[in-house]
Protein backbone atom coordinates (compact mmCIF):
# COMPACT_ATOMS: atom_id res chain seq x y z
CA UNK A 1 0.00 0.00 0.00
CA UNK A 2 1.44 3.31 -0.59
CA UNK A 3 2.14 5.52 2.59
CA UNK A 4 2.94 9.42 3.62
CA UNK A 5 5.20 10.68 6.05
CA UNK A 6 5.15 13.59 7.65
CA UNK A 7 7.13 14.81 10.13
CA UNK A 8 6.35 17.82 12.20
CA UNK A 9 9.09 20.04 13.49
CA UNK A 10 7.31 22.91 13.92
CA UNK A 11 5.09 23.75 17.27
CA UNK A 12 2.95 26.72 15.14
CA UNK A 13 -0.78 26.14 15.39
CA UNK A 14 -0.94 26.21 11.43
CA UNK A 15 1.60 23.86 10.87
CA UNK A 16 -0.03 21.67 13.46
CA UNK A 17 -3.36 22.20 10.87
CA UNK A 18 -1.58 21.85 7.90
CA UNK A 19 0.17 17.92 9.54
CA UNK A 20 -2.91 17.11 10.49
CA UNK A 21 -4.56 18.44 7.40
CA UNK A 22 -2.38 16.57 5.20
CA UNK A 23 -2.62 13.20 7.12
CA UNK A 24 -6.17 12.68 7.15
CA UNK A 25 -6.06 13.59 3.23
CA UNK A 26 -3.65 10.70 2.91
CA UNK A 27 -5.98 8.32 4.63
CA UNK A 28 -9.06 9.59 3.34
CA UNK A 29 -7.58 8.52 0.04
CA UNK A 30 -6.28 5.34 0.50
CA UNK A 31 -3.01 5.80 1.52
CA UNK A 32 -1.47 5.04 5.09
CA UNK A 33 0.03 7.81 6.99
CA UNK A 34 2.66 8.74 9.81
CA UNK A 35 3.43 11.36 11.90
CA UNK A 36 6.78 12.24 13.30
CA UNK A 37 6.59 14.51 15.87
CA UNK A 38 9.72 15.98 16.89
CA UNK A 39 11.68 19.11 18.35
CA UNK A 40 9.40 21.90 18.55
CA UNK A 41 6.65 19.70 17.00
CA UNK A 42 6.17 17.09 19.88
CA UNK A 43 5.11 20.15 22.24
CA UNK A 44 1.74 19.35 20.62
CA UNK A 45 1.47 16.02 21.91
CA UNK A 46 1.90 17.12 25.21
CA UNK A 47 -1.02 16.59 27.31
CA UNK A 48 -3.65 19.55 26.89
CA UNK A 49 -1.32 21.30 24.48
CA UNK A 50 -2.55 20.28 21.46
CA UNK A 51 -4.45 23.52 20.63
CA UNK A 52 -2.66 26.76 22.31
CA UNK A 53 0.33 26.94 19.60
CA UNK A 54 0.84 29.96 18.52
CA UNK A 55 0.69 31.29 14.80
CA UNK A 56 4.03 31.35 12.77
CA UNK A 57 3.14 34.71 11.36
CA UNK A 58 1.35 37.48 12.74
CA UNK A 59 0.64 36.28 16.15
CA UNK A 60 0.68 39.90 17.41
CA UNK A 61 0.85 38.39 21.08
CA UNK A 62 -1.70 36.61 20.46
CA UNK A 63 -4.31 39.06 19.00
CA UNK A 64 -3.85 37.24 15.51
CA UNK A 65 -4.13 33.71 16.93
CA UNK A 66 -7.58 34.97 18.55
CA UNK A 67 -8.33 36.38 14.72
CA UNK A 68 -7.34 33.23 12.90
CA UNK A 69 -9.43 31.54 15.52
CA UNK A 70 -12.34 33.57 14.60
CA UNK A 71 -11.71 33.15 10.87
CA UNK A 72 -11.33 29.61 11.09
CA UNK A 73 -14.43 28.89 13.19
CA UNK A 74 -16.55 31.03 10.67
CA UNK A 75 -15.54 28.73 7.87
CA UNK A 76 -16.67 25.98 9.88
CA UNK A 77 -12.71 24.63 10.06
CA UNK A 78 -12.78 21.42 11.78
CA UNK A 79 -10.40 21.49 15.31
CA UNK A 80 -7.22 19.99 15.64
CA UNK A 81 -8.45 17.83 18.18
CA UNK A 82 -11.09 16.61 15.93
CA UNK A 83 -8.23 16.37 12.90
CA UNK A 84 -6.47 14.00 15.29
CA UNK A 85 -9.65 12.05 16.62
CA UNK A 86 -10.08 10.97 12.86
CA UNK A 87 -6.59 10.87 11.97
CA UNK A 88 -6.15 8.04 14.81
CA UNK A 89 -9.75 6.46 13.48
CA UNK A 90 -8.91 6.13 9.86
CA UNK A 91 -5.51 4.17 11.20
CA UNK A 92 -2.82 6.84 10.99
CA UNK A 93 -0.02 6.22 12.74
CA UNK A 94 1.57 8.76 15.78
CA UNK A 95 5.58 8.32 16.21
CA UNK A 96 7.13 10.51 18.96
CA UNK A 97 10.64 11.78 18.78
CA UNK A 98 12.97 9.95 21.49
CA UNK A 99 15.83 12.45 20.91
CA UNK A 100 13.48 15.71 21.27
CA UNK A 101 11.99 14.00 24.70
CA UNK A 102 16.09 13.61 26.00
CA UNK A 103 17.15 16.91 25.03
CA UNK A 104 14.12 18.84 26.03
CA UNK A 105 13.49 16.58 29.37
CA UNK A 106 10.19 15.66 28.38
CA UNK A 107 8.60 12.31 30.24
CA UNK A 108 6.63 10.02 28.30
CA UNK A 109 3.75 10.68 31.08
CA UNK A 110 4.21 13.97 29.60
CA UNK A 111 2.68 13.16 26.72
CA UNK A 112 -0.80 11.96 25.40
CA UNK A 113 0.50 8.11 25.28
CA UNK A 114 -2.82 6.02 24.65
CA UNK A 115 -2.44 7.95 20.96
CA UNK A 116 1.45 7.25 20.11
CA UNK A 117 1.99 4.44 18.59
CA UNK A 118 5.88 4.70 18.66
CA UNK A 119 8.28 6.29 19.88
CA UNK A 120 11.75 6.07 18.08
CA UNK A 121 14.79 8.50 16.44
CA UNK A 122 15.46 8.92 12.86
CA UNK A 123 16.21 5.58 12.13
CA UNK A 124 12.49 4.70 13.49
CA UNK A 125 11.53 7.71 10.57
CA UNK A 126 14.11 6.69 7.71
CA UNK A 127 12.22 2.98 7.84
CA UNK A 128 9.23 4.95 7.22
CA UNK A 129 10.08 7.52 4.81
CA UNK A 130 11.93 4.91 2.52
CA UNK A 131 8.49 3.61 1.83
CA UNK A 132 6.88 5.90 1.18
CA UNK A 133 5.42 8.18 -2.13
CA UNK A 134 4.75 11.20 -0.43
CA UNK A 135 7.53 12.59 2.30
CA UNK A 136 6.88 16.15 3.82
CA UNK A 137 9.14 18.59 6.18
CA UNK A 138 6.63 20.96 8.19
CA UNK B 1 -31.36 6.64 -6.21
CA UNK B 2 -31.02 4.00 -2.87
CA UNK B 3 -28.19 4.22 -0.65
CA UNK B 4 -27.12 2.06 2.71
CA UNK B 5 -25.47 4.75 4.36
CA UNK B 6 -25.76 8.66 4.21
CA UNK B 7 -23.20 11.14 5.20
CA UNK B 8 -24.48 14.40 5.61
CA UNK B 9 -21.31 16.72 5.18
CA UNK B 10 -23.28 19.88 4.64
CA UNK B 11 -21.38 22.95 5.58
CA UNK B 12 -18.31 21.14 6.17
CA UNK B 13 -15.25 22.05 4.67
CA UNK B 14 -11.83 20.26 3.70
CA UNK B 15 -10.54 17.84 4.71
CA UNK B 16 -14.09 16.50 6.59
CA UNK B 17 -16.10 15.51 3.41
CA UNK B 18 -13.42 13.01 2.38
CA UNK B 19 -12.96 12.11 5.93
CA UNK B 20 -16.02 11.28 6.85
CA UNK B 21 -16.56 9.19 3.20
CA UNK B 22 -13.90 7.18 3.70
CA UNK B 23 -15.10 6.33 7.29
CA UNK B 24 -18.47 5.50 5.57
CA UNK B 25 -16.69 3.41 3.07
CA UNK B 26 -14.65 1.52 5.59
CA UNK B 27 -18.12 0.81 7.33
CA UNK B 28 -19.70 -0.20 4.50
CA UNK B 29 -20.17 -3.79 3.31
CA UNK B 30 -19.42 -4.86 -0.14
CA UNK B 31 -22.47 -4.44 -2.67
CA UNK B 32 -23.60 -1.36 -0.40
CA UNK B 33 -24.03 2.47 -1.78
CA UNK B 34 -22.93 5.58 0.19
CA UNK B 35 -24.26 8.74 -0.20
CA UNK B 36 -22.20 12.17 0.43
CA UNK B 37 -24.29 15.35 0.73
CA UNK B 38 -22.58 18.25 1.09
CA UNK B 39 -21.28 22.07 0.00
CA UNK B 40 -18.10 22.36 0.07
CA UNK B 41 -17.35 23.04 -3.77
CA UNK B 42 -13.08 21.27 -3.93
CA UNK B 43 -14.99 18.57 -2.32
CA UNK B 44 -16.98 17.67 -5.06
CA UNK B 45 -14.12 17.21 -7.19
CA UNK B 46 -12.20 15.56 -4.77
CA UNK B 47 -14.62 12.60 -3.11
CA UNK B 48 -14.42 11.51 -6.87
CA UNK B 49 -10.57 11.09 -6.89
CA UNK B 50 -10.63 9.63 -3.51
CA UNK B 51 -13.23 7.18 -4.67
CA UNK B 52 -10.80 6.40 -7.66
CA UNK B 53 -8.12 6.06 -5.46
CA UNK B 54 -9.40 3.46 -3.12
CA UNK B 55 -10.66 1.50 -6.28
CA UNK B 56 -14.54 1.84 -5.09
CA UNK B 57 -17.18 2.47 -8.17
CA UNK B 58 -18.35 6.07 -8.69
CA UNK B 59 -22.19 5.70 -9.52
CA UNK B 60 -23.70 9.16 -9.91
CA UNK B 61 -22.77 13.00 -8.82
CA UNK B 62 -25.52 15.12 -8.63
CA UNK B 63 -25.82 18.83 -8.38
CA UNK B 64 -30.14 19.53 -8.43
CA UNK B 65 -29.84 22.93 -6.21
CA UNK B 66 -26.65 25.03 -7.03
CA UNK B 67 -23.75 24.40 -4.82
CA UNK B 68 -25.50 21.83 -2.95
CA UNK B 69 -24.20 18.14 -4.00
CA UNK B 70 -25.02 14.89 -3.11
CA UNK B 71 -22.67 11.94 -4.59
CA UNK B 72 -23.13 8.30 -4.52
CA UNK B 73 -20.33 5.58 -4.54
CA UNK B 74 -20.05 1.44 -4.37
CA UNK B 75 -18.52 -0.20 -2.93
CA UNK B 76 -17.32 -2.61 -5.17
CA UNK B 77 -14.79 -5.42 -3.17
CA UNK B 78 -13.76 -5.66 0.74
CA UNK B 79 -11.15 -4.42 2.13
CA UNK B 80 -8.19 -6.13 3.48
CA UNK B 81 -7.28 -4.78 7.06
Amino acid sequence: MKKASIILHSGDLDKAYSALIIGNGALAMGLEATLFFTFWGLERLKKGKLDKAKLCRRNLFGLGRWIMKKKMKKANLASLEKLLKNYKELGGKIIACEMTMEIMGIRKEDLREEIIDEYGAVGTFINEAKESKINLFI
Amino acid sequence: MHSDIKVDCINQICPIPLVETRKALRKAKEGQVVEVIGTHPASKKEIPMAVKSLGFKLLKIEEREKGFWRIFIKKIREEEE
